[in-house]
């Protein structure tokens, strides 16, 4: 959707801008009005709605599979852990060093995998994403990660004297940091290089012959989206003041790529959507079934697609074009479909 | 030395598990172009099912080729009724859709029928003429059956109309549609099959690692490796990856470090991948531009 | 001023005196107790791979319905909340707030999950709330002097270890010793203890050690190389399913060393049956609670007292299930901790009377094994006694061990 800016008249212009804005305003009046366990919750939604956003970017707007982006994840989280225990660094400078550790190893292991064949990629990140943890566990890197014990900071303080709470501060945080990067990748795709990764997705051999080194790109994209995920983790690490092996599990990759796609591929709100309800849905199947929640929530995830197979931003977008009629003429500029 | 032989047989024994999953995912990806995740769970639930028939006092052998063809029915069920309906989707949908059937299978499986481990038996218990100081009889026999559906399923592809219909159907759904192959009906045909491997598979699985709800789920990763390994398209190549993969894997465990024995495993396996980009007996398709 | 009362003073201090003793012996409520009910909190992993601990969680639920049915602790109903955390810590800690400050507990109770709970230990001990009876034998939760508002309720893994390796010191001083253990945290401890406790005896030595994880399909190919080490003595310290196909495996490959089990991958049904009971012969294992698949304690009253309520409060769960023996027994040192509190029901009197049992016996405790704990000593369990398998049911031998 948010491609398509250029593309749209004024009038749709503004529309949309309000309702950013009204979103926006939402999320700041939200920790005021809530319970401070909730404002936790959001904290956290809001560190998942960063990584989707960086998984929506490989998989949506690159056309690559990841199954193992926790790794990064977990990457960024223990950056963020480590020097803050080890180093004593003040725990919002944590942050860029999460993205800069996570762009890079990103980067790396993107170079030679990206050549695989989406399958095969699928393995790699797959083979990552539970060699990581075990990795973390590795007595040689003890010293460093805390081993199976893990990591615990104290919870940061809120500065300058406002008058808000621990909780709600932390969220603040997080929001602002996920505000920032959503702008960011909104740049990104609008310009060049979301052009180039746009076609290098659908027609890589043309874009090829246009110049476009693929596999550098590709693997720069696989660098970007490590870097948001990295992000996302040092925000959890800072919002539970805890970080272990536990927590990266081979379900953290899975959690994420299901809320990539319930929330909508190839859509920067789809990233929001997914984030929501991978932090409710859990607790939603609690409600409904206590001896087997697991199984609610594959019913769910499968009912969810059957209804919206693009994903909740798919199915916002075909309501309400169904609704604000003039959407029709336009839908069919967008580049929402991905393979 | 003889320790070493020893290994080697270790491995192998443990590749003959992954090879016979991995048999399963070929069969999936055969006959409908995507790799199942839930396809270890499936056989799961048919253990449990085969095991709840032997308990309701049925042979071993009538409980195993009746689970077999429950499994059969229900593969093809899942597709018409859950598959079919996500298919036109794109890809990533239908794998979030194979996510949400491994937890289903999984949570309702420990629901049902508990999360203790239980024992299942083994058909070749009494087959004492195969023993030898390598391997049990049990998994002698495991190794045997494996390559009994390696053998079928390569027959029934190279060999059989309705296996040349299904290999012409996820090379090109339209081009075969147009000559006249039931396209949906072979989806169907392929998803009971891989189905009913799955369900040979965990019979075969659970007398040595035992039956409990996550039995398979340690499987799949390895399972997966070594299809791709070898070659998803290929049978023979998914079987041998899957004992490859057992056999390195045990090594590196023994004669490295136990603990990086799988990162070094996928590293092993990713870079083996990088120089043949489809497997080691894979075949290479050439895109078109 | 002259013209006080002379017995104006002694009046005020029996006043005063008076009102103190009215001031003790009036109810104190913290958040989570109140005249007719006290809130009780729970995570339990109800979902995800270790969904087989969920029953220790149901159990418990279903001994507070007894004690609920049969009216109540000190004219009080017990409130047991129990939320899934899908054994993953950030759920643990969603979960554990909501419980506290949503559900206002007065505190929780049989946590399960090592990483989860140490998840929330931090925010448990700054919020003063207690966390009791965790089922984990991790350290840091019998550490009061940082975490005084933590108490573990399994026996520390180390504390286990060191039992087992005195043993085998003990009773095979020769031993070649084997020993496998899950690459946690958990593994970690049992090898340190062990290795403690092995050390008594010189000429003991460990031949061959190894891990695995839960990811591995099977331990064969250790199981292999300690045969080929020559080992006699095997400490399988293994969760359940591996411990099984420790059991099995070593049958079949010919290889009968002295067998230890650790008490977790103890059970009779969920462990040696499938492994084989005829192969299980001689195995070792230390114990602190009566496994109901145990011929020994089929005309124990306590365990007939049992099998009554699993029959008509516990149904859902396998009757000779290890898990709900635990759960039973932490719901009901967590009943006495309650009872014993009165109705000074504050947060910080639960962890006083928690941390100040003195020979407490629990019905399923087996004979001997008493309770104590002080405000310097946090271990719920320390004593261990030793049973052999003989084929069908376990056999008590020998006296108490542990610290």
């Amino acid at each position: 959707m948010q491609m398509n800016i250029l593309a749209m008249r004024p009038a749709r212009n503004r529309k949309l801008l309000l309702i950013q804005s009204a979103f926006v305003l939402t999320a700041f009046v939200l920790p005021l009005l809530i319970a401070p366990y909730q404002v936790f919750q959001w904290t956290l939604i809001a560190s998942y709605a960063v990584a989707l956003l960086g998984l929506n970017l490989l998989m949506g707007y690159s056309g690559q599979i990841s199954l193992g982006h926790g790794a990064f994840y977990a990457i960024g989280a223990y950056v963020s852990g480590i020097l803050i225990d080890h180093y004593g660094v003040p725990y919002i400078w944590t942050i860029p060093a999460a993205a800069g550790v996570g762009m890079a190893f990103g980067f790396l292991f993107g170079l030679p995998t990206v050549k695989l064949e989406n399958l095969y990629l699928a393995l790699a990140t797959f083979g990552l994403a539970v060699a990581v943890p075990q990795l973390l566990k590795y007595k040689a890197f003890e010293d460093w990660t805390g081993g199976f014990q893990g990591i615990t900071i104290s919870k940061p303080e809120v500065p300058f004297g406002l008058p808000i709470t621990q909780d709600q501060w932390l969220y603040y945080v997080s929001l602002v940091v996920a505000l920032l990067m959503f702008a960011l990748v909104h740049n990104l795709l609008r310009g060049r290089m979301g052009r180039a990764i746009v076609a290098v997705r659908d027609h890589p051999v043309a874009a090829s012959a246009m110049g476009v080194n693929v596999v550098v790109l590709k693997a720069l994209t696989f660098g970007v989206s490590a870097m948001y995920l990295a992000v996302a983790g040092a925000l959890s690490t800072i919002a539970m003041q805890y970080v272990s092996p536990d927590s990266f599990a081979m379900f953290l990759s899975i959690t994420l790529l299901v809320g990539v796609v319930i929330g909508g591929l190839g859509t920067l709100s789809g990233a929001l959507f997914g984030a929501v309800l991978i932090g409710f849905l859990p607790n939603f199947a609690e409600q409904i079934s206590k001896s087997a929640p697991g199984a609610v929530y594959g019913f769910l995830l499968i009912a969810f697609l059957f209804v919206m197979p693009s994903g909740v931003a798919g199915g916002l977008k075909i309501l309400l074009s169904r609704v604000f009629k003039t959407n029709s003429k336009h839908s069919a500029i967008s580049t929402q479909e991905t393979k | 030395m003889d320790a070493f032989i020893h290994q080697v047989f270790v491995g192998l024994a443990n590749g003959s598990l992954y090879a016979s999953l991995a048999l399963a995912l070929v069969m999936i990806y055969r006959s409908t172009g995507m790799v199942n995740f839930a396809q270890g769970e499936m056989a799961m639930v048919s253990t449990y099912i085969a095991l709840s028939l032997i308990q309701a006092g049925f042979s071993y052998w009538t409980a195993f080729f009746l689970t077999v063809a429950l499994s059969f029915v229900a593969g093809m069920a899942i597709e018409r009724f859950v598959i079919r309906p996500v298919s036109h989707a794109s890809e990533l949908s239908v794998v979030t859709v194979f996510i949400g059937l491994l937890l289903i299978f999984n949570s309702i499986a420990g629901w049902i029928w508990g999360y203790s481990i239980q024992q299942f038996p083994s058909p070749f218990s009494k087959f004492s003429f195969l023993a030898n100081p390598y391997l049990s009889l049990h998994q002698v026999g495991a190794v045997g059956m494996t390559l009994c559906v390696l053998i079928l399923l390569y027959v029934f592809f190279r060999f059989t109309k309705m296996g040349l219909a299904m290999r012409g159907t996820t090379d090109n759904g339209v081009s075969s549609r147009l000559v006249g192959i039931p396209v949906s009906r072979m989806l169907g045909i392929g998803w009971g099959l891989a189905a009913a491997i799955g369900a040979v598979v965990g019979m075969m699985v659970a007398p040595s690692l035992f039956l409990d709800p996550n039995m398979m789920v340690g499987l799949l990763l390895y399972a997966f490796a070594g299809a791709l390994l070898g070659g998803i398209s290929n049978p023979l190549g998914a079987v041998a990856g899957g004992f490859i993969v057992g056999v390195i894997e045990d090594l590196l465990g023994v004669y490295i470090d136990n603990e990086l024995r799988f990162t070094a495993a996928m590293v092993l396996i990713v870079c083996v991948l990088l120089f043949k980009p489809a497997g080691i007996w894979g075949k290479h398709t050439v895109k078109r531009v | 001023m002259k013209s006080t009362h002379p017995l104006m003073l002694p009046a005020v201090v029996l006043c005063l005196s008076l009102a103190s003793t009215a001031a003790l012996a009036e109810k104190k409520y913290d958040t989570g107790a109140s005249d007719t009910e006290i809130l009780v909190g729970n995570t339990a992993p109800y979902s995800g791979p270790a969904s087989a601990y969920q029953i220790i969680a149901t159990s418990m639920a279903a001994y507070f319905d007894k004690v609920n049915a049969e009216g109540g602790v000190n004219g009080r109903k017990i409130k047991f909340i129990s939320l899934d955390d899908g054994y993953n810590p950030p759920k643990t800690v969603e979960q554990t707030r909501k419980l506290v400050e949503q559900e206002k507990v007065l505190f929780m109770s049989g946590g399960i999950g090592t990483g989860s709970q140490l998840a929330v230990q931090k925010y448990m001990n700054t919020s003063k709330v207690p966390q009791l009876f965790v089922g984990s034998g991790q350290s840091r939760f019998a550490q009061p002097k940082e975490y005084p508002w933590s108490m573990g309720f399994n026996p520390n893994y180390a504390t286990e270890g060191l039992a087992i390796g005195r043993y085998i010191a003990a009773t095979k001083p020769d031993a070649k010793i084997a020993v496998i253990v899950p690459s946690d945290d958990a593994g970690k401890d049992y090898m340190r203890g062990f290795k403690e406790g092995v050390a008594n005896s010189k000429r003991a030595q460990i031949v061959a050690e190894a891990t695995y994880s839960t990811a591995d399909a099977t331990i064969d190919s250790q199981l292999t190389a300690f045969k080929a080490a020559g080992a006699d003595t095997f400490f399988n310290e293994c969760t359940p399913k591996f411990a099984a196909q420790g059991i099995a495996k070593a049958y079949d490959i010919g290889w009968k060393p002295m067998m230890i089990l650790p008490t977790v991958s103890s059970s009779i049904a969920s462990v040696i049956k499938p492994a084989g009971v005829e192969k299980a012969v001689g195995v070792v294992a230390p114990a602190y609670l009566k496994d109901p698949g145990s011929k020994e304690w089929e005309n124990d009253k306590a365990m007939q007292a049992w099998r009554v309520w699993m029959a008509k409060y516990n149904t859902k769960v396998n009757p000779n299930d290890p898990l709900a023996v635990q759960g039973y027994v932490v719901a009901e040192l967590t009943l006495e901790v309650i009872k014993r509190a009165g109705d000074n029901l504050t947060r910080e009197n639960i962890m006083k009377q928690a941390s100040s049992l003195k020979d407490l016996q629990l019905s399923l405790l087996l004979p001997g094994i008493q309770i104590n704990t002080t405000p310097d000593d946090y271990r719920i369990i320390r004593k261990f006694r030793f049973q052999r398998f003989d084929g069908s049911s376990w056999q008590l031998f020998g006296s108490l061990v542990g610290d």
